[in-house]
């Protein structure tokens, strides 16, 4: 039998926790009996009576003093260790904690952790100024983040892209609005069958259209990993791209990478692609509006380059030799359910495109351009077509994002508040010289819960003051979205359809259609 | 994919920002969090600096074990000037951080001109004024010289001080003797029962309290406050246990050295009239108490929270002496009959080293009886301190509260926290009237204004 004792200096418990304590200790193997102590005089007198001396330590009565009387010397010192450690245990004890009514909603990050400690993952929305010290914090607390936010400063982005990069964690924004891990969508997002296809983009809504294709052309997706819209400028260089891109490599699900973005500095351009046809797995590039000849030229034999997002979408599927659907084919499949709509030629007037998804809007001007000619827009392709402010009007073609600051400064997306472009709409609709209205409607998580019940009703009316004062207009819409999305695309399309307007869910084809209706 | 889905087949989320996301994320079936954000204060720069930097972690750990290693057990009660050899002829200490004669406020020069009355360095209030205005006063924060008093926490040299000793760190602190409610000095009155108080604190009280501490050994005011909180004490706004546990500790001392039964009488009658005379040992303690976290390189706990009626400051463990000020704020609460928000004066005393300490309205939950000064419940009790876990760094057992399970008063005011989750420590305070002499008008709650730790903040990220 053996008598240990331990003395903590200076240090105060009160009498209930020391003899919880004390009793954990003595259901240890071997321990006989223990106590916890204030070292007062009275309580060194019962630790006598109780059996528990001597000891070889002086205590006094500023000291805890941990006694253990054990069967062997081992049973004792571990015993004499699990108090210490029960009285090191000073947790951060916060408002959350409690059953006395305590809130439970945390205030921090940190207090979140605490409620949910395996979290793997911050979604992270507040104003710019303050997302990188959030941004920060997940990252150091292990998470890899989805950061929606805009306005984070260029050097906050590379910095913590770089904290994540070093502890092997995913930053994905800022600015990201699209992605999906382990079939966990975060954002704007589609619902997609799962399957072989891996998509890493810089862009939100580019992303949504190559998802919601592949899904409606049979395919599944593995993950989406997006990563904000100055990933691929030079300042930044791709971080979290390449790191997206190498993740896909690896990945055991996926057999066939997506790689989806506006063209990028050529230096990082290069860099990505050469990751990309070094990679075992086949690589299909959309850089909406790039040079394709000059991609082609360079990589084509290596990887496919394609046009538009759909295109993308559709040679995904095909390689993984899910679909039998070509270009050509799926192109005449939906031109004819189009025929099925009785439209006027709109020869000498213009095209009015209103657009909530920035890369769709730059899709269809790259589209445009060349048979249409100049097409003015806030995010005009070349500088010459810029429109100094958004709301200005100009005699021509115009395709208008309203996705930018300007417009979502203090309000919410065009995705989820119609509001600004139903107004853009009416005026439009209008005016005599516009014949040719687009819109692009994109269903999914966070975007509006049913956008066809508000646009729909519009169109409709749009089209009967134009029919009552002798014009023809017609409505296009660049549909994205799937059937499991929960506005369900057939219900969508149904109500849309029902009001006038042609429906495509190629975003390309909607495009297409438009020079078809204004040639 | 490896970084990811090795861990678990499902990522459990949390949502920082809209709750939109968090939403979307619930209908598919995942598990997620969401935070109560709100934009935090100060440079976010040197935020996420400092909650990133290891070393202000590791030094705000040692900063709050010291804190709550203090051991302030009183010593002694000595005029001022004895224990504090700078404080001699025309030099007055005050509550609050650094202030000008011509910035004062009204109960503030009125506590000056009291002083300069009993002090007899002038004879009535014009030549008191006279004096001031001269330049001839030299006037510095208690805070400087390990002092602290409550309200205008004017200390004259010849003012009876309680000597406090933090028996385990050795520093001594001190406090004036409080002279009760009504006309006082310290809420700037000077009438002529005033200064006979005064006096007779001089000659009488301060030496029979110094005489029976001595013979006793030493009153341990940790102990008292410690029983106080059990008590119904919040040892700030309510200490009326604590003064109660003082006389008993002292009481047979008093009687076996006082000079005579008349004059101990009027000793203790003096003290049981007065449920705040344990208000003054009460502040010496929490002085000693954050006196020894202070001067711990990188960290950001605050030592000190202090108004003057004028300014607010706050000093920061790792900032050593600078002080960090904003505009004093008016209190919220109740006003006695009679009174109204138009008679306050902005906040006023070194009574806040109290909740600095991890007292006062950080021990609210134990001090239920008092919430009804701002028309709360008890509920509200449990709730104020429940929230300031949430901006320290630790909290202290010697100070547990029964309500919240023996869970010891937060402690350790974390700079960082008080700007990241932009949320004020609370201070239970009494409302001075604005004009000398009028007395306490009514007690409430009230805040530190977030500009002292913004620019704290700043600071410590240089």
């Amino acid at each position: 039998m053996v008598i240990k004792a331990r003395v903590k200096r200076n240090t105060y418990f009160d009498s209930i926790t020391l003899m919880k304590i004390a009793r954990t200790l003595t259901a240890i193997n071997g321990v006989e009996d223990a106590a916890a102590i204030m070292a007062t005089a009275a309580n060194l007198e019962l630790l006598k009576e109780a059996g528990l001396t001597p000891f070889d330590e002086n205590a006094g009565m500023e000291d805890v003093l941990l006694v253990v009387r054990a069967s062997d010397e081992d049973s004792a010192e571990a015993a004499l260790q699990s108090a210490e450690e029960q009285l090191a245990q000073r947790p951060g004890f916060t408002s959350i904690d409690g059953d006395m009514g305590g809130q439970k909603q945390p205030r921090s990050l940190e207090q979140a952790l605490q409620l949910l400690s395996d979290a793997r993952l911050a979604v992270i929305s507040v104003p710019g100024p303050y997302a990188a010290l959030e941004t920060d914090r997940a990252l150091r607390a292990g998470l890899h983040v989805f950061l929606f936010s805009d306005n984070v400063p260029l050097a906050d982005e590379i910095a913590l892209k770089q904290l994540a990069q070093e502890r092997g964690l995913l930053l994905m924004g800022p600015d990201c609005g699209t992605a999906m891990l382990n079939g966990v969508g975060l954002g704007f997002v589609n619902v997609v069958p799962s399957g072989p296809i891996g998509i890493v983009g810089a862009s939100g809504t580019g992303i949504q259209q190559v998802m919601s294709l592949i899904a409606r052309l049979g395919g599944g997706v593995s993950q989406v990993i997006g990563s904000g819209g100055r990933d691929l400028s030079e300042e930044v260089g791709a971080i979290t791209t390449l790191q997206g891109l190498r993740l896909l490599q690896e990945d055991e699900e996926t057999e066939v990478i997506v790689l989806v973005s506006k063209p990028p500095a050529p230096a990082v351009a290069e860099r990505v692609l050469e990751v990309a046809v070094k990679g075992k797995k086949p690589v299909i590039v959309i850089f909406v509006g790039a040079d394709h000849a000059a991609l082609e030229n360079r990589y084509g034999n290596r990887i496919v380059v394609t046009r538009t997002l759909a295109e993308a979408a559709q040679k995904a599927v095909s390689v993984c030799g899910g679909s039998d659907i070509t270009t050509g084919t799926w192109h005449i499949r939906e031109m004819k359910a189009v025929r099925a709509v009785k439209t006027a030629r709109a020869g000498n007037q213009f095209l009015s495109a209103l657009f909530s998804g920035g890369t769709l809007c730059d899709e269809a001007m790259h589209l445009w351009a060349e048979p249409l000619g100049a097409i003015y827009s806030n995010i005009p392709i070349r500088s010459e077509w810029r429109l100094v402010e958004a709301g200005q009007r100009v005699e021509g073609h115009c395709a208008i994002d309203f996705g930018v600051d300007e417009y979502t400064r203090g309000r919410p997306h065009p995705m989820i508040d119609p509001s600004l472009r139903l107004k853009r709409l009416q005026e439009e609709a209008s005016n005599p010289r516009v014949g040719v209205i687009l819109l692009d409607i994109v269903l999914g998580y966070c975007s509006h819960p049913d956008p066809a019940s508000v646009y729909g009703p519009a169109i409709l009316a749009a089209r009967k003051q134009a029919k009552h004062e002798g014009r023809s207009l017609t409505f296009i819409i660049s549909l994205c979205g799937t059937e499991g999305d929960p506005q369900r695309l057939s219900v969508q399309a149904t109500k849309l359809r029902e009001a006038g307007a042609e429906i495509f869910t190629s975003n390309a084809d909607a495009a297409l259609r438009c020079i078809e209706i204004l040639r | 994919m490896n970084t990811i889905s090795n861990t678990s087949a499902a990522l459990s989320v949390v949502n920082i920002g809209a709750d939109l996301f968090a939403d979307a994320i619930e209908a598919q079936g995942f598990a997620v969090t969401h935070v109560a954000w709100r934009p935090p204060a100060g440079d976010q720069h040197a935020l996420m600096t400092l909650l990133a930097d290891p070393r202000v972690n590791e030094a705000n750990k040692i900063a709050v074990e010291r804190m709550l290693s203090a051991h302030p057990v009183i010593v002694d009660v000595r005029p001022a000037h004895e224990v504090i050899s700078a404080l001699q002829k025309h030099k007055l200490l005050h509550a609050g951080p650094p202030i000008e004669w011509e910035r004062m406020c009204g109960p503030m020069r009125g506590a000056v001109v009291g002083a300069c009355i009993y002090e007899e360095w002038a004879k009535d209030e014009p030549e008191a004024v006279a004096l001031a205005d001269s330049g001839t006063l030299d006037f510095e924060p208690c805070h400087h010289y390990n002092a602290v008093g409550p309200m205008a926490g004017i200390t004259s040299p010849s003012m009876p001080v309680f000597v406090v000793e933090d028996k385990t760190q050795g520093n001594q602190t001190f406090s004036t003797l409080n002279e009760g409610l009504g006309k006082v000095l310290r809420y700037g009155a000077f009438a002529p029962e005033v200064l006979e108080r005064l006096s007779w604190m001089q000659e009488v009280l301060g030496p029979a309290l110094g005489r029976a501490i001595r013979r006793l050994g030493g009153v341990d005011v940790r102990a008292i406050m410690s029983q106080a909180l059990q008590m119904g004490d919040e040892c700030h706004n309510r200490n009326k246990a604590a003064t109660s546990l003082f006389v008993r500790q002292v009481g047979a001392d008093l009687v076996e050295t006082g000079r005579s039964s008349e004059e101990t009488a009027a000793v203790l009658r003096f003290i049981a009239g007065n449920d705040h005379f344990h208000l003054n040992p009460s502040m010496a303690a929490a002085k000693a108490i954050t006196l020894a976290g202070a001067n711990v390189p990188h960290s950001s706990v605050v030592v000190t929270m202090a108004r003057n009626g004028v300014d607010f400051g706050i000093r920061v463990s790792g900032l050593g002496d600078r002080w960090f000020v904003g505009p004093a704020q008016y209190i919220q609460g109740l006003y006695f009959a009679g009174f109204g928000q138009e008679d306050a004066n902005p906040d006023i005393g070194d009574s806040a080293i109290a909740e600095t300490s991890g007292v006062g309205a950080f021990a609210m939950a134990g001090a239920p009886a008092i919430v009804q000064f701002i028309g709360g419940s008890p509920a509200d009790a449990l709730r104020y301190t429940r929230e300031m876990y949430d901006i320290t760094v630790s909290s202290n057992p010697l100070f547990g509260l029964p309500s919240l399970d023996f869970q010891g008063v937060p402690t350790g005011i974390d700079i960082r926290q008080v700007c990241r989750l932009n949320m004020l420590p609370v201070i239970n305070t009494g409302i001075a009237h604005r004009l000398p002499g009028v007395g306490q008008v009514g007690a409430g709650i009230v805040y530190p204004p977030m500009e002292c730790f913004e620019k704290a903040l700043s600071a410590l990220a240089m």
